[in-house]
Order: structure tokens, then sequence, then C-alpha cells
């Protein structure tokens, strides 16, 4: 009976390739949904592990968080880098990272920072050693991947977050690779550590340890060397609080007395989340409406493809079809029209996420993965399939019902 | 009117294939067959003629168990068709009759070898390709074998039916109306062909008509009368 239905279906091609499209459709729109927001809040949970709180230049707190978290927006602007060494007396601060941001080689980020940052984001070395000296990089596995960068080769970064081969670069200030990452799936793996030092030293910045040493030795006034110590700046710090109340107490108090802007990546995050929320319930609705008009098209067409099949149906019960047999024919035409909708679904959906990831810089830097699958995608095919087969049975049952010699005598 | 039971005796001897007994349909009120006693015996070819509205399809319903009589009783192959249960009498049917319609009723989606491989797979719970083939080939009809139904002119769908009612080896072919469609040579080409396969295979033949063109080819004939008043 299974190759009955497959040969119904094939009689009436157009029909039923418009109706697995339509299927089709509709999966794919939620399995495109599942899946962004599910990698996108994992992303966003496993980028922000262990980071409380992070102190920047004052401006927008998401783009703070943004920047110096997630890395796919601009920062805010610099703050002194007495600010770090400050928040390291704070009561409750357990760490206190310092970002440097500003460069990139071949659009990923080069960050300034201490090793402390790759093992709060609990990133281990794949091969090579920790940087150590200045203008020495640390590799993460997409970099790596990506640029076939070996240990001991040397780079030149270029000016700008995402600068590509065009930008300026900085000729004379070569970066060496010392290690590799082990991929992460954070945002680590897209980025290239070394030393704060590194990128001052890239810009023209004394190193204000440096200056000091130079002017011990007699070189530098004091002016010159409070000049330079105050151009060191860094792009902002991350906070791990090591108890609950400096949670409650710092951010506020950074915000309301000093010219520093603390942003808590949480609160953020969950606003970002709520805000693109209500877009994405919007889009999930209208993709549940379509795959409830796909159902209703399958319901439509096989009623259709029925009353005209009435005759065949009273015929098959004549040549010995019994009624489950009959039941099950429908119910497989449904079945397959779903099935072949929800797998072409679930090839288009990973298919959009795989293109969007491979064509938009952004949302590959948020690690939006084309082969990772969410359990909620079975749930999706399981809704598909008894669409389909509820669309099936309602026409199946009600030619059962129809007395066959008289449907018989009619289609003669 | 005689009970069903005086009518099982044919099952174990070796009786008539068709037995009917003080046999009359009515429908709302009014007589729309009645056809009394009558009885068709193993291998034989039968005619059941008459004008039209004189009953014959509502016979062959009744034969084939998918009306039940209102008046009488029927058997086949020595079971009362009315006093079976419906999927007792569904099985009876596809072990024991093989149906030929005027308009054919083939499976559309299907080719003329798969509509007979289905017939077989539903009766049999088995596809014989060999044996398929044999009687498309029977039928003459080898070089359509492939061809859908709306791809055969009208003959060649009545032969694809013909094939498809033999292919499970019935003991009893019952064709309604097979050559009212058909001219005087598609006709008499068409009961010679069923009078071969019937043959052949060893099948009773039950045609039911009204085309007065074939009533010779036949001895044993049942007439039936324009519609009676109740």
């Amino acid at each position: 009976m299974i190759g009955l239905s497959l040969a119904y279906l094939k009689d009436r091609g157009l029909n039923t390739a418009l109706n697995i499209l339509l299927l089709a459709l509709s999966v794919a729109s939620l399995v495109i949904l599942l899946l962004f927001s599910s990698q996108l809040e994992n992303r966003f949970d496993k980028d922000a592990q262990g980071i409380d709180m992070v102190v920047g230049a004052k401006g927008s707190p998401l783009q703070l968080i943004l920047s110096s978290v997630y890395h796919v927006d601009i920062p805010t602007g610099n703050v002194p880098l007495d600010t770090v060494v400050l928040l390291r007396r704070q009561l409750g601060v357990a760490e206190a990272i310092p970002l440097a941001l500003g460069d990139s080689f071949r659009s990923f980020r080069i960050v300034g920072t201490e090793p402390a940052y790759p093992a709060l984001l609990g990133a281990s070395l794949a091969d090579g050693r920790m940087f150590a000296a200045k203008m020495e990089a640390v590799i993460g596995a997409d970099v790596a991947a990506r640029t076939g960068a070996n240990l001991g080769q040397r780079f030149v970064g270029g000016h700008g977050m995402s600068s590509g081969d065009d930008g300026p670069k900085h000729e004379e200030t070569p970066f060496i690779v010392v290690g590799r990452l082990k991929p992460t799936g954070t945002v680590i793996d897209r980025l290239i550590l070394t030393r704060v030092e590194s990128v001052w030293g890239v810009h023209g910045i004394e190193d204000p340890g440096e200056d000091h040493h130079a002017d011990h030795h007699g070189g530098e006034s004091a002016e010159a060397h409070a000049e330079h110590a105050g151009a060191a700046e860094v792009t902002a710090v991350l906070v791990r609080f090591g108890s609950p109340i400096a949670a409650v107490r710092l951010p506020g108090f950074i915000n309301r007395q000093t010219n520093l802007q603390a942003a808590v990546p949480a609160v953020e995050v969950s606003r970002l989340l709520a805000l693109v929320g209500v877009g994405l319930d919007a889009v999930r609705a209208f993709a549940v409406l379509l795959m409830l008009t796909a159902g209703l098209s399958i319901f439509v067409a096989l009623l259709t493809a029925l009353k005209e099949r009435e005759g065949d149906m009273a015929m098959l019960r004549v040549i010995g079809a019994s009624r489950a047999a009959i039941i099950g024919q429908v119910a497989s035409e449904g079945l397959i029209l779903a099935s072949a909708g929800a797998a072409l679904g679930l090839l288009l959906g990973h298919g959009v996420i795989g293109m969007a990831a491979a064509s938009i810089e952004q949302l590959r830097a948020l690690g939006l993965n084309a082969l990772t699958f969410h359990p909620g995608e079975a749930l999706i095919v399981t809704s598909a399939l008894g669409i389909g087969l509820i669309a099936a049975l309602i026409p199946a049952l009600r030619v059962l019902k129809n007395d066959i010699a008289e449907t018989l005598a009619n289609a003669r | 009117m005689p009970s069903p039971d005086t009518l099982t005796h044919s099952k174990t001897a070796q009786g008539p294939l068709v037995e009917a007994r003080g046999l009359s349909h009515a429908r709302d009120g009014r007589t729309v067959m009645a056809i009394g006693d009558w009885q068709l015996e193993p291998g034989a070819h039968a005619l059941l003629l008459g004008p039209s509205g004189s009953g014959k399809t509502t016979f062959i319903n009744i034969v084939t168990g998918l009306l039940t009589p209102s008046h009488g009783a029927i058997s086949v192959a020595g079971e009362v068709m009315s006093a079976l249960p419906p999927a007792a009498r569904d099985a009876l049917r596809r072990r024991t009759i093989g149906l030929v319609f005027q308009t054919l009723r083939l499976i559309p989606a299907l080719s003329v070898t798969d509509n007979l491989a289905l017939a077989q797979q539903l009766a049999l719970g088995h596809v014989d390709r060999a044996a398929i083939a044999g009687m498309i080939d029977r039928v003459g009809l080898s070089h359509r074998a492939a061809a859908r139904p709306r791809q055969l002119s009208q003959g060649e769908g009545q032969r694809a039916a013909i094939a498809r009612a033999l292919i499970t080896r019935p003991r009893l072919v019952v064709a309604d109306e097979p050559t009212s469609a058909l001219d005087d040579a598609n006709a008499a080409r068409m009961i010679d062909l069923m009078f071969d396969v019937a043959d052949a295979t060893g099948a009773t033949l039950l045609v039911a008509t009204h085309d007065g063109r074939i009533a010779h080819r036949f001895a044993n004939r049942l007439n039936l009368m324009a519609p009676v008043a109740a």
C-alpha cells in the first residue's frame, strides 16, 4: 500500500511538490528560529562565563558588553590603566582582567590582555606556550584554522576591529605566534591574544613600566612620565566577584561615583534577548501559522484527491483491501508528505543557518553553527508528522463511511 | 422464504457455486430486483440479462456481498453472504470473486502491471511477477504493460480489467456490463477473451448485461424483468 501511496503522490506531482514545499518552509522557519535563539543564548552564556561585571568608558552598557565580552561591537572608549589597579583593590573583587582592543588580523580581533583571560573562559593550549613577552601572540582555534598560522609565524595587525587585508597595517611591529589554543566553542576561538603592552607598543604608546624604568635611569622628566602613563589605557576591565556583596554594591557605585561605566553581562544579555525575543516570538507565531496552513493545505489536497478517488477506494475494498488497509494507505500519503516536508525543512533550516553563518560575519562571530542539532527539532518534526497524519485521517475516515455499492454505482 | 441455513449444504458437498433462494431486494418500499430461486454450477458461463433498471447491478452487489438482500439469501462457495460478518464477507469476496466493471475502475496512478500486482497482493498476500506477465500476455497487453489506464484504449482497458479480475484465480468472475461501451467487433472479442481466460483458469463466469449482441453466446441465462411494483 505504500507503493500505491507513492504512486498517487507521483500522479499529482505538482500538488505534492507544493504541499511538501509549504510544509518545508514552515519547518525550516521554526528550525531556524530554534537554532538561532538557542545557539545565541548558549553562546551568550558560554562567552560570559565567569564574567560578573565589565568596566569601561561611559556609553551604552549593551555596547560595552557586546564589544568586551562578545567582541561583536566597537568599544565605548578607553579607560585609564589605573582602573585595573583600583578594581583589584576593591573588596569582593576576585579578578580584574584588562582588555586592550583596537586592531585585528584578517578580521580576527587582537586582544591585549593577561593569561588569566583564556583561563577564565576555560581555554587551554593545543600547542606552544602562553604569551609572555611583548609582541608574542596566542591564537584561538578558529584563527588557526582560518589563517593557517603556525607557531613561530609572524604577522602584522591592521588598524580597526574588523580590518581585512586592505586596511592600514602596523608593519613595524609584527606579532609572533607562540601558542595555539584548543577549540572551546567560545568567543576566544576567534581571538588573537597578546599582552596589553603589545597593543600599546603597536600604537606607539609607551609602557608605563618601561617609562618608569627609563626615568629611573635618568632619562625622562616626571611630567613626561605622567603624560605617558596617562596615555596608557585599556578598553575595558572584566571583573569576577569573590563575594555576592560586591555584585550588589560595585556596579551601582561605579556608575554613580566615577567617570567609568559598569555593566553586568547577565542583565544586558537578558535585556537584549528580551528585545530580540519579541521579534523572535512574532516570527515563531508566523511559522506556526505557516505550519497549520501547510496542514490545512495537505488536508484540502487529500480531501479533494479522495473525493476524486472514491471509486478507487471502493474498488480497493472490492478487490480485498480491509478498512484498516484503506486508512493506512491514505494515512501513509499524509505521512509521506509530512515526512518529506519535515526532512526538506530540516535541510533547508540548517542550510540557511550555514549560509547565514558563512556570509554574515557577525553571525559567524556569534558562533552560529549549522551542524548543531537541538532536541526541540524532534518536537517540530513530530508536530509536522502529526499534522500530516491528522490531515490525512479525516478525509480517510470520511471516505470509509461511504457505501461501497453506492459509490461504485455512482461512479459507473 | 428459506432461512440462510438451508443454503449451507453446498459448502461441503459438490454443489452449485452460487445459489439464490427466494431472492429479492426492495428499496424505499419498492422491489428493485426479484430472482427467487436460482443457481450457478462451477465452471458454467451464465448471462444475467435484462433492461436498464431491472436489477442486474443490484443482483451483482448481492452476489459479491456488497449489498444485503431484503428477502431471501444467496450463497457463494457454500457461504451465505448475508450471514457473514463484514470482515468474513470481505475475505470471501477477496478469495473467491473477481469483478469486472463497465467503467473498468483500474487504479489510474498505477501501470497495468502494478494494477494486477496490487490485486494479487491484496487477495493472495504476495506478488507473482511471472504470473502477472503471463496474464498480461494472455489478454494481449504485453506491449502496454507499463502503460497507465488513461493511456489505454477502451478495449485495452477492458482487457486489463479482465486480467486484474482473473490474476487472483477467483472461482467466480462477475462482469457488469463489460461490453456496453464497445462496438460489435470488440464486444465479440471481449466475450471470446473472457470465455478463454475463464476456461483456462477454471473460473465460473457470470456476466450481467442488457447487450443483446452477446446473449447468444450463453446457454445459461437468467432473465430479469423490468422493475416490478411492490
